[in-house]
């Protein structure tokens, strides 16, 4: 596993049934690009965040295959349209077969 | 003769009306708190009337990373901040958080630091440097290492929107003075001063970017150039390279007076720690 990973969202806490809603993430991690060199010469091997899905109840609102051009710390922003209250769930995959999950609760109001 | 007297005097107006319209009237709130960017000079400042924020000579982009604590990229070493805090280190078997349970007891500290205690000017990293050898019986963290950025971030943030109140006089005012006079010493191949940039010309373009009064009220600053947390001290560095002067040593006294003069030139605007900058 790859050294301080840490995943962050940002849902709202409640929304109103149908609304569109703006969600950001953000999970640390050097993403090494699997080009660059050490001081002697050898590839420094790839290590990067290779997929990133996002779930509401179950369904799949996103899913994004990253590539080695895409910088330290990838953040995404994106909307999803909210017809009940239930549960996101946010996945990270790393090049290492680690798998970082978090979730965030979202209430009608 | 005069006419050439009248042309200068032409050319002051117009720079002067150049300076005017550099730093905008954006009010920076992070989550609905308003922080101060603007502020009287202190007296001691002869030449400036009004103190400025780095922010202000941003654009508007950078500008807004800093107003959402969830967009503002130094809030990753931030976090990285509170995990070193908790982690125990040293012979002694401790971590800050042994002593200092609630990190939040040292919102009051960023805006008063460099201090003068026993007749030493200390700054935050000394403070936390003296913790971690006395009390842990830890290695010193580098003085502006990734580590050390987290943690001092982590502990000035705790003092965001707290006025700058740095003391000047007393135990301090020699200290105030040699900061003083580094600053207006002219050094370097470009034989440049602080003041020439950040006095004379703040506001006017540097290359692709407008120059700063050089305020240090948001420092530990996350830049958008080297994708992590900057201190001070760094920073001091970085434009005495610029003027290719030959760099003072970070943590040493001539940095750290000169830490105290800037910050007391910043007495009256918020704490805004940790900053976003390019």
């Amino acid at each position: 596993m790859a050294k301080g990973v840490k995943p962050r969202v940002k849902v709202p806490k409640s929304a109103a049934a149908g609304d569109v809603i703006t969600i950001k993430t953000l999970i640390s991690h050097k993403m090494e690009s699997g080009v660059r060199k050490d001081g002697d010469g050898n590839i420094i091997p790839r290590s990067i965040i290779n997929r990133f899905v996002a779930d509401f109840n179950g369904q799949n609102i996103i899913d994004v295959t990253l590539e080695p051009a895409i910088s330290t710390n990838p953040y995404f922003q994106f909307e999803a349209m909210v017809p009940e209250a239930g549960e996101f769930k946010f996945t990270w995959y790393d090049d290492d077969g680690s798998v970082y999950e978090t979730s965030k609760k979202i209430k009608i109001a | 003769m005069k006419f050439k007297t009248l042309l200068t005097s032409a050319a002051i107006v117009a720079l002067s009306a150049g300076f005017a319209s550099a730093q905008d009237d954006s009010i920076l709130a992070v989550d609905g708190d308003v922080i101060k960017t603007r502020a009287a000079a202190p007296a001691f400042a002869e030449n400036l009337d009004t103190v400025y924020s780095g922010w202000h000579f941003r654009i508007g982009e950078t500008q807004s990373l800093q107003m959402d604590d969830f967009e503002n990229p130094a809030f990753v070493f931030v976090d990285q901040g509170i995990d070193l805090f908790d982690k125990v280190e040293g012979s002694e078997g401790k971590a800050c958080a042994s002593c200092h349970e609630d990190v939040a007891d040292f919102a009051g500290l960023r805006p008063t630091l460099p201090r003068v205690e026993n007749g030493e000017l200390v700054t935050m990293e000394n403070l936390v440097n003296e913790c971690r050898t006395e009390r842990m019986g830890a290695e010193p963290w580098k003085y502006t290492g990734g580590q050390m950025t987290a943690v001092t971030a982590l502990i000035g943030l705790q003092s965001r929107g707290m006025s700058i109140n740095v003391a000047v006089d007393g135990d301090a005012a020699p200290f105030f003075e040699e900061g003083k006079d580094l600053y207006y010493q002219r050094v370097g191949q470009l034989d440049m001063s602080c003041s020439n940039c950040h006095e004379d010309n703040y506001g006017v373009m540097i290359r692709a970017d407008h120059l700063s009064q050089g305020q240090i009220n948001g420092f530990p600053t996350y830049r958008l150039k080297n994708a992590k947390l900057n201190s001070a001290h760094a920073r001091f560095k970085g434009c005495m390279s610029n003027i290719r002067a030959t760099p003072f040593k970070v943590g040493g006294d001539e940095f750290k007076a000169l830490e105290l003069y800037l910050a007391a030139r910043g007495n009256g605007l918020s704490v805004e720690t940790p900053s976003v900058r390019n």
